[in-house]
């Protein structure tokens, strides 16, 4: 694999993404939502800090998953739609160039926009206790983590899907991420037999996204253990590289008509 | 002279519909280009001519047949350094102006930034694009991209360039500038494959021809060689005499203007037109003997199908 080539196509999907007006649409939403915050706990009855931190991070989280989906599930379909992967793989570029230097010119975009948000955020809660606060950014580096997964589902499901239903898969892999952790409560309830041992493979195979979510123990201030953040950090790598892996297999063979 | 693009057996199914049916497009062409010729895929729409580039570009996988560009196999980034490449109807990234396009395409080959700088204001002169090259391409009309197409085609500095109906959406101005290309890359020692229905494009500037119909080649060589030089029929236009006297003679196909246009097929019926129209005290406007063209034999060989 050539790195330059890679970069090449990772510039190009950067520049194509900071010119898409979507972007800055989900952006504006974004530091709409968290501004807003400061308004909820206005009307809130508790710890109004707490309530702007949880509130803003959260719509951090949701913002930038759906900045991965949104922009994500359009990426390959748009080329081999719009036919301009003609010209590209007609040139001196591997497939798996393309994918990846698609996938990691939209990590580069998350990132300056998790940047925007992370600013917008920690401007606020400046204004709200006078403070800046390490641990806020590391709530920030796990949604970041939690989005390289997410963009690079976005991706896999992009090489062979329309851009809406690439779209609908990719949100339901986010919000079955989030809730696949409510399958341990069902297996202790299940009987022993066939129920119970499919639940437990689909507690295998099915994401769990709650390891990025440290926005508790940030906003109340509780102990986040290394081990933890290693653990979630390297799932999220480990994942999204099966992932992408699973995407570069498909995109390999398929036929651009 | 060496040969720069080699097709043998070469067939292609694609299925489609919910209930899968399989269509075969291509159904086992070959055929080979040397190096240096303009090299015409002429064939109707269907036939296949844009498939067969796209397995040639490794856009598609066929699914038989041996393909060799540039002495190595489609799909080695190695031949697709020497190849460019100018789809059909082409759409490029309309965020870009024409100079960060070219730009682009010229990373991809792994250009270093002096030859780009100067290679990129050579091409926009190349294809008179010079007065747009910081125009974003979404304001670009359909006969811009396509020749601003061309310029990222010729981008690496191409031994061999593959043109898919490069002269379709063009005004004849254009159609001629971009013929002049393809002809000056000739005389650079370029090799072009020029896939077009348009056969009078074709017969301008193309060296060798193969004709491609429902899949298959019916018919590929040279074009002096394809088109026989022998009078198909010759065609008179006339006037003073009835179209009814020179039924015999002919086929009076049109009487504007008081002239009749009358094709004859037979040789040795030209004098007796010729005396008919002394005798009626008419007028001869024109005698053209018709040879065989491109399009006769296009026809000729599409028609029975």
């Amino acid at each position: 694999m050539r790195l330059k080539t890679v970069r090449v196509i990772a510039a190009n999907t950067f520049k194509e993404a900071v010119r898409d007006r979507i972007l800055y649409l989900l952006l504006g939403f974004a530091a709409a939502a968290i501004l807003l915050s400061r308004v909820l706990a206005l009307l809130t009855v508790g710890d109004r800090v707490k309530i702007i931190k949880d509130v803003g991070l959260a719509s951090i989280s949701i913002f930038g998953a759906l900045m991965a989906i949104l922009i994500g599930t359009g990426l390959v379909y748009k080329e081999i739609e719009k036919r301009t992967i003609f010209t590209l793989i007609s040139k001196p570029l591997r497939r798996h160039e393309f994918l990846l230097g698609k996938y990691l010119g939209l990590v580069l975009t998350l990132a300056v926009m998790l940047a925007s948000m992370g600013i917008i955020f920690l401007g606020l809660i400046l204004v709200q206790t006078g403070a800046l606060e390490g641990r806020l950014l590391l709530a920030i580096l796990f949604v970041f983590f939690e989005l390289i997964l997410v963009t690079a589902v976005a991706i896999l499901f992009s090489c062979f899907s329309t851009p809406i239903l690439s779209s609908l898969f990719s949100l339901g892999f986010y919000l079955i991420g989030h809730f696949s952790w409510s399958l341990d409560a069902l297996i202790k309830k299940a009987h022993p037999g066939l129920g119970r041992t499919l639940l437990r493979v689909a507690a295998a195979v099915l994401p769990d996204l709650e390891h990025f979510n440290v926005r508790t123990e940030v906003v109340h201030n509780l102990p986040l253990p290394g081990s933890l953040l290693l653990y979630a950090a390297g799932y999220g790598v480990v994942y999204a590289a099966f992932v992408l892996t699973l995407a570069i297999l498909i995109f390999r063979r398929r036929d651009f008509v | 002279m060496g040969t720069i693009l080699s097709i043998e057996g070469l067939r292609k199914t694609y299925s489609h519909g919910f209930v899968p049916r399989r269509a075969e497009i291509l159904k086992g062409i070959s055929f080979a280009v040397s190096e240096g010729e303009i090299f015409g895929y002429l064939g109707p729409n269907g036939a296949g001519k844009t498939t067969t580039i796209k397995c040639v570009l490794g856009l598609i996988f066929p699914d038989a047949g041996r393909i060799e560009l540039c002495g190595r196999p489609p799909l080695d980034p190695r031949s697709k350094e020497k190849v460019g490449f100018l789809p059909e109807n082409p759409y490029f990234y309309d965020y870009l102006t024409a100079r960060e396009f070219l730009d682009f395409y010229g990373q991809l080959f792994g250009l270093a930034s002096e030859t780009r700088r100067a290679r990129i204001p050579a091409l926009l002169k190349l294809v008179d694009m010079e007065r747009a090259a910081d125009l974003s391409l979404r304001k670009f009309s359909r006969g811009m991209l396509q020749r601003i197409g061309l310029a990222q085609a010729l981008i690496n500095e191409p031994s061999l360039v593959i043109l898919d109906e490069p002269l379709g959406g063009l005004d004849p101005i254009g159609r001629k500038e971009i013929r002049d290309v393809i002809l000056r890359l000739r005389a650079e020692g370029k090799t072009v494959v020029l896939s077009s229905h348009i056969l009078q494009d074709i017969e301008m500037i193309c060296d060798r021809v193969a004709i491609l119909v429902g899949g298959k080649i019916l018919s590929q060589g040279c074009l002096a060689d394809l088109v026989s030089e022998k009078i198909l029929f010759t065609e008179i236009v006339l006037s003073g005499v009835e179209a009814r006297e020179l039924a015999a003679h002919g086929e009076p196909l049109s009487a504007m203007s008081g002239r009749t246009l009358l094709k004859v097929y037979d040789e040795s019926r030209i004098q007796a037109v010729l005396d008919l129209v002394r005798d009626r005290k008419g007028t001869l406007h024109s005698l053209l003997p018709r040879t065989q063209t491109l399009e006769d034999l296009f026809v000729g060989m599409v028609r029975p199908r």
